[in-house]
């Protein structure tokens, strides 16, 4: 997979050219804010001008130096692992149980230690900058006992920062995958890079100081019950002593310093400013507008243009970057849509429109699709249909699904939707259950899941959107067997294969154990999550709804050879479609509540509210059309019922 | 450039304009006002003050001792006027008209109208029902706006937040429930006296005059981007232009801005006098229009094409402002005597074709010389070069002064300009004339303009042979 990444053009020219640019730029923002650090650290009131000194007596130390060159270090760590790690589409738990195996990932844990790793180098960094009584982990102490020898004691002190830099390093990664750190969003506001960081800057300090002090808070709890385990373990290898005469720190009063907690959390906070300030950057430069020639002359650069590039599935960002533009140029820029209407030399054909309204279409199409198959089985399941009426149901939705409602859908199995959406997406591939598993399912054959897990998470794959679009005809067939027949369940022995959280009564062969009994609950669908995670990829969605529709209105009058009014037809009749499989959606009664606005991460939000967007842009672009062409689309050829959908959106009443 | 001295005198008083025809405006008195259709607001004497009725409550004493509490509180309130001029801006006018915020729909013949008592009221003439809307927030309504290529939203400016309406326009419920209004918020982004939708219905710009930054937001999602530039102190007035390219953020300082919506970069545009008034832009986008505070001319900017097709380029603007027209006060000779018009202007309206511009001049009627508020209309003409005509007054009622005015966006026969009075009275003055051949643009529905028809009834004995006879 990864070999495969890398061969693509875009990946090598762009994307990495992009995540060097941004990390760059992140290690030049180093020195000042290490400079503000050190100042923050040892800021003393009354001393101010002896506080500037000292400070600049230290940055052009040594010690600096050395320590700069560690962050500089880290940062490109931290640069490589989002680059390693981003993602467009987010990777959204359907289930607690789900999330725990996101957690519990080989991928996961290699992330959560080098995390940690480089927590602790930070925190040395900073411990060597605040000096004093932290900068180093031994030190002299007479014996209490009147030995004469010098003796190494451990500096608790020292200890209790580079343990903080590890607890910090390691929550970051673990709330990287709660919040979905990884996934990058694109902004519907256009800035250029400079003003988008600083318009985030306040954002990024705000959140660095919040979660530093979450952070720095159960930090100190854990280490006020746990700190003995790795004092002790560290004086056993160092073979350092324990200074009887000193305070310890793993109790009440040795917390209650409030220059320690001052300097834990400022160090804290030093670590994940310059932690997000890259991330920050990554996502400015990796999401920036990408401008993509229309067509080419030279045969070599074909594979580099917009009709070619808007098809190919791998790399994600290269499709979510190319619909991007394609979103734009309709909207801004008449001279490429001018190359977009054109015909082709020789022979007179509108291959780039054809190209770009068929992959369009097929995007819209696949969307229809799976909210049609993720309605069945919430109906079925949901509503408590009678079993013969939702096998029938399923099996119609299914061959609509292979022989395709609309002669547009093209037959070419969508595979787009499992590949990098997940973190595990690369180890997942090779995988022998790849085309399979869904991303957001644990790895089952990772040491980590147990039997138990492994049986009762087999599920969740189907709880899953994709359940029935991505995976064969065969699994798509097995579901409603499931469902029907009780056998069948109790040989795959999966109690129920349905996204809709009310559990059914089933008539279990054994007692299922207690521990079984509890995951069985965790694996209760989140409400809400099963939505978010259909839309998760919705922002292609409304690129190609935005591209298409401000083509189609700019077609009215731009389009001299009549290539777009061949397929109006087909596109207003995908659109309204997807209209109604969207509005038929959303009268589920998780659909359209609102998540909660999370402001006080850095994790992106976006995809909570995906769905909503698309939405919004689904009427718009309908609207659009409807409102360019007027009563001219009277005349188009279309079924009875979407020319009375079309009608109500001509009298503006919808 | 075009001044007052070349306009046709004012009517007598009691006379109202109807409407143009013929290349004139037509007078008559209110009662045979066939073509005005009037809207009257009963829902304020529904509900009394509240605080009147506490005050009635209150004991003697202690409401003697909150009346000093309140006068001292008022002293500290009205240095802070001082000190931040912008919060008098456009609080101004509230105090003795009923509506407050008008707005068109932009595309089928319904508007919305919000009322002293925080209520908007929705009026469909192909509808019974008159839908109000109510919300726990929405208080001191400052601006409602219609979301294009949409049925349904409507935005409306409040004192803490920005409320978007979903108002299901098959429903027959007159009362549609605060379910139906999505809540956005900002903290520090109040309070919000002007919005801007994007003509393409996707984005939603809302300011304060207390912000420095003005908030984009993407409605759906409810995220908001905010843009901030060093200047200004707020942003008092918004306007975006009609294909789409470009905001004018007017600032409560002697400086505004127009951004370009394609990168988000801004032209700061520093006024030699006072604020940016008001403004508004032709319906291709190329040209605005804006008045400056304390000057009695109006000024014009001209925005060339980006060159198409390279993305990052910003737009090159031009270097001054040119005056287009003066309307300092002219003396007019009236049978009821002199009458002067002119002075400052408060608010300007471009009709979608392009073909009336509506200047609203504040008037001064407490002062000695007899000076109303009125509407001028001038007649413009962009090809082939920019140009005002006199056109005519609009005058109301005795009495009654214009607050607010907008033209309906897609009048098939012309420009229809409907006037909000301070007498809470709403009445609509259609401009009867053919197009000079200027397509309609962008959200007026097909390209292709039907021609207009005879007017209405009423008019039929006057002989429409405009074009024949100029």
């Amino acid at each position: 997979m990864f070999s495969a990444e890398q061969s693509c053009w875009f990946v090598r020219k762009v994307i990495c050219w992009r995540a060097a640019a941004s990390i760059a730029w992140a290690v030049l923002l180093l020195p000042p804010i290490t400079a503000v650090f050190v100042i923050l650290s040892k800021f003393s009131l009354l001393h101010p001008i002896q506080t500037i000194s000292e400070c600049l007596s230290l940055l052009t130390s040594a010690s600096a130096v050395f320590s700069l060159i560690l962050l500089c270090g880290v940062i490109l760590m931290v640069g490589f692992l989002n680059l390693e790690y981003y993602t467009v589409i987010p990777t959204i738990a359907c289930s607690k149980i789900a999330l725990l195996g996101q957690l519990l990932h080989p991928r996961q844990l290699v992330n959560s230690l080098v995390h940690c790793i480089m927590g602790i180098i930070v925190a040395w960094c900073c411990a060597i900058t605040i000096g004093g009584r932290y900068e180093t982990l031994g030190y002299p102490c007479a014996q209490s006992d009147g030995d004469s020898s010098p003796q190494m004691c451990l500096n608790e002190y020292h200890l209790i920062l580079l343990l903080a830099g590890a607890f910090v390093g390691f929550s970051y990664s673990l709330l990287g995958v709660i919040h979905n750190m990884n996934y990058v969003s694109f902004h519907t506001v256009q800035q250029y890079k400079y003003l988008r960081f600083k318009g985030s800057l306040p954002l990024v300090v705000k959140c660095s100081a919040t979660q530093a002090l979450k952070s720095v808070r159960n930090y100190v709890v854990v280490y006020l019950f746990l700190g003995y385990i790795p004092k002790a373990w560290i004086c056993k290898t160092l073979n350092l002593h324990l200074n009887s005469s000193a305070h310890p720190l793993d109790s009440i009063a040795g917390l209650l310093d409030f220059s320690l907690l001052y300097h834990l959390w400022i160090s804290a906070s030093f670590l994940l400013f310059t932690w997000h300030i890259t991330l920050l950057l990554f996502r400015i430069f990796v999401t920036e507008v990408y401008s993509f020639p229309v067509q080419s002359s030279f045969t070599e650069d074909v594979h580099q243009c917009l009709p070619k590039v808007l098809t190919d599935n791998q790399p994600m960002i290269l499709k979510f970057l190319a619909l991007q533009d394609l979103a734009l140029l309709s909207q801004h820029s008449p001279s490429r849509r001018c190359e977009v209407f054109s015909l082709s030399q020789p022979g007179g054909h509108p291959h780039n429109w054809n190209a770009i309204s068929k992959e369009c279409m097929s995007l819209l199409a696949d969307l229809t699709q799976r909210l049609v198959a993720y309605h069945d089985t919430v109906a079925t399941n949901g509503r408590a249909k009678s079993l013969s009426t939702g096998s029938e149901r399923k099996t119609s939705s299914e061959t609509s699904v292979t022989s395709g409602t609309d002669d547009l859908m093209s037959p070419r199995p969508t595979f787009l939707m499992k590949t990098p959406a997940s973190v595990f997406a690369r180890s997942i591939v090779g995988g022998p259950q790849s085309p399979l598993t869904a991303p957001f399912t644990p790895d089952l054959d990772s040491p980590f899941a147990s039997p138990a897990l492994r049986r009762l998470t087999a599920p969740v794959e189907q709880c899953s959107p994709w359940f029935g679009t991505v995976q064969s005809p065969h699994v798509m067939r097995r579901g409603p067997k499931l469902w029907s027949t009780s056998t069948d369940s109790q040989v795959n022995g999966s109690p129920q294969s349905s996204p809709a959280s009310v559990p059914s009564p089933k008539q279990e062969p054994s007692k299922p154990s207690l521990l079984a009994q509890f995951l069985q609950n965790r694996k209760e669908q989140l409400p809400e999550a099963s939505s978010q995670a259909l839309f998760a990829d919705s922002q292609a969605h409304i690129w190609a709804l935005e591209g298409l529709s401000y083509l189609v209105q700019a077609s009215f009058s731009e389009d001299q050879f009549g290539v777009v009014q061949t397929t109006l037809p087909s596109i207003l009749s995908c659109m309204l479609v997807l209209q109604e499989a969207v509005d038929r959606h959303f009268k589920l009664p998780h659909a359209s509540s609102k998540p909660v606005r999370s402001t006080g991460s850095m994790g992106d939000s976006t995809y909570k509210t995906l769905r909503f967007a698309l939405r919004a842009t689904l009427k718009t672009a309908i609207y659009r059309i409807t409102t360019m062409f007027g009563n001219h689309l009277n005349a188009i050829q279309m079924s009875a019922e979407h020319r009375k959908r079309l009608q109500q959106f001509l009298e503006y009443k919808e | 450039m075009c001044s007052l001295a070349l306009f046709p005198p004012p009517l007598p008083s009691g006379q109202t304009t109807l409407c143009e025809s013929n290349n004139e405006l037509l007078s008559g008195s209110p009662r045979e006002a066939t073509c005005i259709f009037r809207t009257e607001s009963s829902s304020k004497a529904a509900f009394l003050d509240h605080s009147e009725t506490l005050w009635m409550r209150m004991p003697k004493c202690l409401s003697v001792s909150s009346g000093c509490i309140l006068a001292l509180l008022r002293k500290i309130s009205s240095f802070h006027g001082s000190l931040f001029p912008h919060l008098t801006v456009s609080c101004a006018r509230w105090s003795d008209c009923v509506v407050r915020a008008f707005a068109w729909h932009p595309h089928t013949d319904k508007f919305a109208v919000a009322l002293l008592d925080d209520s908007i009221k929705i009026y469909n003439p192909k509808s019974v029902t008159t839908p109000t809307l109510k919300h726990r927030l929405q208080r001191s309504v400052a601006a409602v706006q219609w979301k294009p290529l949409c049925a349904s939203a409507l935005a409306v400016a409040c004192q803490n937040c920005l409320l978007v309406w979903h108002v299901d326009p098959c429903s027959l419920s007159t009362r549609p429930s605060s379910g139906c209004a999505q809540v956005l918020s900002h903290p520090g982004h109040s309070p919000v006296t002007s919005i801007a939708w994007s003509p393409s219905g996707s984005l939603l710009v809302s300011a304060s005059p207390m912000d420095t930054a003005m908030m984009v937001w993407d409605v759906a999602s409810e995220s908001c981007v905010p843009l901030q530039r060093v200047g200004g102190g707020g942003v008092s007035f918004l306007s975006w232009s009609p294909d789409g390219s470009h905001v004018l953020a007017s600032t409560p300082s002697a400086l505004f801005r127009v951004w370009e919506t394609r990168m988000w970069t801004c032209e700061r545009w520093p006024c030699v006098k006072g604020r940016c008034q008001s403004g508004c832009w032709s319906p291709d986008g190329s040209r605005l229009l804006f008045t400056v505070l304390g000057e009695m001319v109006i000024y014009a900017l001209t925005f060339t094409d980006t060159p198409a097709g390279v993305p990052t380029s910003t737009s090159k603007g031009p270097q001054a402002a040119a005056v287009v027209a003066d309307l300092s006060e002219t003396t007019f000779n009236t049978p009821n005597g002199d009458v002067i018009i002119g002075g400052e202007i408060q608010s300007l309206a471009w009709d979608p074709t392009g073909e009336r511009l509506a200047v609203l001049l504040k008037g001064d009627p407490q002062a000695a010389d007899r000076r109303p508020a009125i509407i001028a209309v001038f007649k413009t003409r962009t090809n082939p070069i920019f140009e005002l005509l006199p056109c005519g007054f609009i005058q109301g009622e005795l009495g009654a002064e214009p607050r607010l005015m907008q033209f309906h966006p897609n009048f098939q026969h012309g420009a229809l300009l409907t006037v909000c009075w301070s007498s809470g009275r709403i009445t609509h003055v259609p401009f009867y004339f053919m197009g000079a051949g200027v397509p309609h643009f962008g959200l007026s529905g097909s390209p292709s303009v039907p021609r207009p028809q005879a007017g209405p009834a009423d008019f039929s004995n006057h002989s429409l042979f405009t074009e024949l006879i100029s």
